[in-house]
């Protein structure tokens, strides 16, 4: 293992874990210009895990050791997935714990423990926003395994470093296939991070909250791990997003120190136009019908499904 | 794996929309978005027919080109809007079965088809033989919307869209029908659209209503 390969190991965490919450402070302020009102600071995620962390937990008498350990599982899981996914290099010598198979196993693991814990307490809130989530959630994932395998029968591997690698490198063409699973792709990426077709972020309104509802019983550190998480969440989509249809600017191969610090500010752009994009999306679609749910998800499957089908007849 | 030329990748792309929006008109409950997306779906084999001529320096492909465009993309959404908006059926929505249900019907059917031109690519020698399972996947669908459709006017939208693959299909093929058959088709096509505009006011008068499954229970008295 060479010393940069490590190098970009713990820069790729350290800079997940710290601009996580200024990604969702950014698209938080995108949204906010785009609806005429007065955006709130960047650091205001920040500020909010700060005060989360000095106040003291409250939990429920009737609460299992599951509802603790919960907060930890998720917010870990979210850290392992932004270990293996590469946004600045592609030679990760973490990358092999996790194809990107696993990784998306990794997510549902996230998920699972989440709606266990919202179900453990007991109260309707968060029973009824655990069954959303999973209704969302096995719908979303056999679109992420489909946009996975689509990337994967084109670069012939299941590796996400190497096949970000094979799609930055090889020449650049026309690719309708890639072309249907990025919208898949986007689609599922507003689905699973509780984003406004499916999910208002914003909200706590009952009839309509998924991720929220989940939250309710949580306070203090647990509460804190648990934004943390999501911010993660967000920002691991993102970057799985940018390795498979932006892999322009990440340092690949044996490249030297010099990539590398070329590859942190064009993952800033990256985020910056992403952030804002996604704020534009949201500003622009209503949220929803729960049950209508079911319809974008198979929309954003059948997306996958045709990249497929056309990448096996055309060969593009 | 040797790069494949510029024009070749835009006339698969061409092919890609093609074959998504016929999906999208599987979807589509509105009766005026599915007779734009017909209108769409004209537009993208136009621009496909007239690259491929383009590319091939074929003189007849230009005329076919410019048929399609003027008869698929101007007169018949023309047509179309007109009669919707004589039948008062502007807002009218399909009650449709179930839409995943129908999707993944869809899927099965691409795959099939798929299977189905594999042989017909074997045997033609045309740069754009791989595109004739992305028409015959175009037929298919449009028969699909046919048969989940009840109202008349999304069935014959349906019907105009299948004549759309078979077109795509000869010209992928093998580079376009006889120029006269061409016209033939074109000329059917329209005539057929007069003659279920006719057919349109008649079922309307009679049932008050364009929904094909009250034609069931009408036995024929009078």
């Amino acid at each position: 293992m060479k010393p940069i390969e490590w190098l970009t190991q713990v820069l790729e965490v350290g800079a997940a874990l710290a601009a996580a919450p200024l990604f969702q402070g950014w698209v938080n302020q995108c949204r906010a210009w785009l609806q005429n009102r007065r955006a709130p600071s960047l650091l205001l995620p920040y500020r909010g895990l700060r005060k989360l962390l000095h106040k003291d937990a409250v939990i429920a008498t009737n609460a299992s050791p599951l509802f603790r350990v919960a907060p930890y599982v998720v917010f870990a899981t979210m850290l392992t997935a932004a270990a293996v996914i590469p946004s600045m290099g592609t030679r990760l010598p973490f990358s092999t714990a996790a194809d990107a198979i696993a990784l998306v196993g990794l997510f549902a693991t996230a998920r699972m423990f989440l709606a266990l814990a919202a179900m453990d307490i007991g109260t309707p809130f968060g029973t009824l926003g655990a069954r959303r989530e999973m209704m969302v959630g096995f719908l979303a994932e056999p679109a992420l395994l489909m946009i996975v395998f689509v990337a994967s029968l084109i670069s012939s591997t299941t590796a996400l470093p190497l096949i970000s690698e094979h799609l930055a490198t090889r020449a650049l063409v026309l690719s309708p296939s890639l072309a249907f699973t990025a919208v898949a792709f986007t689609m599922v990426l507003l689905a699973e991070n509780g984003r406004i077709p499916i999910d208002n972020p914003a909200t706590h309104l009952e009839l309509t909250m998924i991720h929220e509802a989940m939250l309710l019983e949580y306070s203090a550190r647990h509460l804190a791990l648990m934004e943390l998480g999501a911010d993660l969440k967000l920002l691991n989509y993102a970057c799985i997003g940018f390795a498979l249809f932006i892999p322009w600017g990440s340092a690949t191969g044996g490249a030297g120190p010099l990539a590398l610090a070329a590859a942190i500010p064009a993952l800033a752009l990256k985020l910056l136009v992403a952030g804002a994009v996604l704020a534009l999306i949201e500003t622009l679609s209503a949220k929803l019908r729960v049950f209508r749910a079911p319809e974008f998800l198979a929309t954003a499957f059948l997306f996958a499904v045709l990249g497929m089908l056309v990448h096996l007849l055309l060969g593009a | 794996m040797p790069p494949i030329p510029f024009v070749m990748q835009l006339l698969n792309s061409l092919a890609a929309l093609l074959l998504l929006l016929s999906f999208a008109m599987l979807a589509q409950r509105r009766v005026v978005t599915l007779v734009n997306l017909f209108a769409l779906q004209g537009g993208v084999l136009c621009a496909a027919t007239l690259l491929l001529a383009w590319r091939t320096g074929d003189g007849n492909l230009y005329l076919s080109a410019a048929l399609t465009f003027a008869v698929k993309v101007l007169v018949m959404p023309w047509v179309l809007h007109r009669m919707i908006r004589r039948l008062g059926v502007y807002w009218d929505t399909e009650p449709l079965l179930n839409i995943p249900g129908t999707m993944l019907v869809g899927v099965l059917l691409v795959v099939f088809s798929f299977g189905l031109a594999q042989p017909i690519s074997a045997l033609a020698s045309t740069a754009t033989r791989s595109a004739v399972g992305i028409a015959i996947a175009v037929i298919l669908l449009a028969f699909l919307t046919m048969i989940t459709r009840r109202k008349a006017m999304s069935q014959v939208v349906g019907f105009l869209s299948m004549e759309n693959g078979l077109f795509f299909g000869a010209m992928s093929a093998t580079y376009g029908m006889p120029m006269i058959v061409e016209l033939g088709v074109a000329l059917d096509v329209l005539v057929a659209m007069v003659v279920m505009g006719v057919f349109f006011f008649q079922i309307r008068e009679q049932f008050d209503s364009l929904d094909l499954d009250r034609l069931e229970s009408h036995k024929g008295e009078r």
